[in-house]
């Protein structure tokens, strides 16, 4: 093989290693296929951003290339409206929390998870608690509605029978974020803990025993030896999801209440804000534009992470 | 022999008989917490409509009554079509998504395949960076003009770098490269050691990737929220969101398309809207304790780095 990769022949060189692959070169194929047409096209529509982007009858491709280009005019439009403080406001503000709420009580159910002593139970809770994990967004909404229903919710029920007056929930602001935060840390409990009870039990036994001779009660045993083997997992994930910190989840911000207007200095995030202005307007160009920073800044975070991954645990880092 | 050292390290890791109790009436309590949505849409959808009306939706109601399920089998045409869309896309698109994601990951798995990095790092930036809603849109309506077709709901999440990720972890820990050298020196071509000897050893992680594949499909409603307008592409779960926000849809198909139904004079509504929901779950809250096994493995696979 060796013999055939000729310097001085670099193009046959070239195709004979394209020939000499060819088997792997068909297994990639149809990836490649899907990561051109729903990844690296859509990169490249990214240029929408930049234009006032008019479709023509002449196709995709066309109006692409031929919408009057208007520089940075969109982003600046989305920057100078209000929309972007409070989308700005809600996406950081809430992913802080859920950052917070999420890497706390992972931790405080998988540690104890560990340290249950009847195996079976400990099953059932698993089970329980991944369910909410995998039931969607509108099956959720549907159940909060249950409860906050004006005319027939659960809690309405209570507060007439009390004799009080019905809340209109969904035009009820204050309430949303604290559901908003308590739902999606709920939803997640199950699935986060798992990393971090599957971590403590992989701790070898001798570690307990040893502190055990040493006089330690449990709660120091969790605090010195349980917690310190979780904490490079756990620092990995924290910083591992500051990356995410400029997404949320659409189903919780929009889906889960109703989309109600009312409620928009709340739960406009900036996926809700795009999908409403993809939704409701026609100006693609300043929805691009706001994607396309979401996207910017998300590269950053992750690029940022990544690089203190690498420098606390290199063999956690991502690349 | 494991049982013996669970038994040990039970007894050394664990809590005292005290404090055992405490935590497990307080992870008792949540996890009700976690089946309690479960429970109350079912009960919602077997309440009589007389008492949703006058007492609103209770956790355990005066009359029980099947009415709205027979409604749904009557008349809900638009109900089972959305659920046969959604059977259709889940099996679709996870037999492609698998088929595409474990060939790809195969192939960058191989040491020997001289492109492996360029593909490698071709898949890896999808992680990096989002294209965004706004250009996939225009894409997937105005470049492949797929709006309201079915496709679009499948395309579009048919192939997965996280999945390639799961599946080139697994290859290089359980396909072992002397397997395949050992099939070459005998004689097989590439395609036949990838059809006859990787593919029966990778079934576990493609049953892995499987799950996660088919679990994404049947909860997928953004999709068709941003895709699709008509009726006959719409999955169950966005049909959930379109009900919840107007019910007089389903209502109105079924007073004019139902007029055999039941026998009853008023639509129950309010029941019926919730047995969808009930529709919706059922197949996952059936099956999930049995994968759920696979699924954590999947999750703790990790070495996802490359």
């Amino acid at each position: 093989m060796i013999l055939h990769e000729n310097p001085s022949l670099p193009k046959i060189g070239f195709f004979k290693k394209l020939y000499d692959n060819r088997i792997f070169l068909l297994l990639v194929t149809p990836g490649t296929i899907f990561l051109i047409v729903f990844f690296y096209i859509p990169v490249i529509a990214n240029l929408v951003a930049f234009q006032d982007f008019q479709y023509s009858d002449a196709g995709f491709w066309y109006s692409l290339f031929h919408s009057p280009f208007v520089g940075l005019k969109n982003f600046k439009f989305f920057f100078a409206s209000a929309d972007f403080w409070i989308v700005l406001r809600n996406t950081v503000g809430y992913n802080l929390i859920f950052l917070g709420l999420n890497f706390f009580f992972a931790i405080f159910f998988g540690v104890v998870m560990s340290q249950l002593r009847n195996r079976r139970l400990l099953k059932v809770y698993q089970t329980s608690m991944l369910f909410p994990y995998f039931i969607s967004w509108p099956i959720m909404a549907a159940f909060l509605y249950a409860f906050l229903s004006t005319d027939k919710g659960v809690i309405n029920h209570l507060i007439q029978s009390m004799n009080g007056t019905p809340i209109d929930f969904y035009n009820t602001p204050g309430v949303w974020p604290l559901l908003i935060i308590f739902l999606g840390v709920w939803k997640g409990i199950g699935y986060n803990s798992i990393l971090y009870f599957a971590t403590a039990m992989g701790i070898d036994p001798a570690y307990y025993d040893a502190a055990m001779m040493d006089g330690a009660n449990k709660w120091q045993q969790i605090k010195h030896v349980t917690l310190p083997h979780i904490l490079p997992v756990a620092t990995l994930m924290l910083i591992l999801n500051i990356g995410g910190m400029f997404r949320t989840d659409i189903g919780l911000f929009y889906i889960v209440p109703k989309a109600s207007a009312p409620l928009i200095n709340v739960t406009q995030t900036f996926d809700t804000y795009i999908y409403r202005a993809l939704s409701t307007s026609s100006d693609l160009g300043m929805s691009t534009a706001a994607g396309l920073m979401q996207s910017l800044v998300g590269v950053l975070l992750i690029l940022g992470s990544n690089a203190i991954v690498r420098k606390l645990q290199p063999e956690s880092s991502l690349f | 022999m494991r049982k013996k050292k669970h038994i040990t390290a039970v007894d050394i890791r664990s809590f005292g008989a005290g404090t055992n109790l405490v935590f497990n009436i307080f992870l008792l309590i949540f996890s009700l917490s976690c089946l309690f949505p479960f429970f109350f849409i079912i009960v919602v959808s077997l309440t009589q409509e007389s008492d949703i009306t006058l007492y609103g939706y209770q956790f355990w109601p005066k009359h029980w009554t099947m009415a709205s399920y027979q409604y749904l089998s009557n008349s809900g045409s638009q109900v089972f079509h959305a659920f046969g869309v959604t059977v259709f896309v889940t099996v679709v698109g996870t037999v492609i998504n698998a088929m595409c994601s474990s060939t790809y990951a195969y192939a960058i798995s191989r040491r020997d395949f001289a492109f492996a990095k360029f593909f490698t790092f071709f898949a890896l930036l999808q992680m990096l960076f989002a294209p965004g809603m706004v250009p996939q849109y225009l894409i997937v309506t105005q470049m492949l003009h797929l709006k309201d077709n079915i496709w679009a709901l499948i395309l579009p999440s048919a192939f997965g770098v996280y999945n390639v990720l799961i599946m080139r972890s697994f290859f290089k820990t359980s396909v072992p490269e002397e397997i395949i050298e050992a099939a070459r020196i005998d004689g097989a071509g590439e395609l036949r050691i990838f059809s006859k000897i990787v593919i029966p050893l990778a079934v576990p992680g493609i049953a892995t990737i499987s799950l996660f594949t088919a679990l994404g499909y049947w909860n997928d409603w953004f999709n068709a929220m941003l895709y699709t307008n008509s009726d006959a592409v719409t999955p169950i779960q966005y049909l959930l969101v379109r009900i919840q926000n107007n019910i007089s849809m389903l209502t109105q198909q079924m007073q004019s398309g139902g007029s055999a139904a039941a026998g009853l004079s008023q639509v129950p509504t309010e029941a019926i809207r919730f047995a969808v929901v009930v529709v919706a779950t059922l197949p996952i809250a059936l099956t999930y304790p049995f994968f759920q096994k696979h699924f954590v493995k999947g999750l703790t696979v990790g070495g996802v780095k490359g």
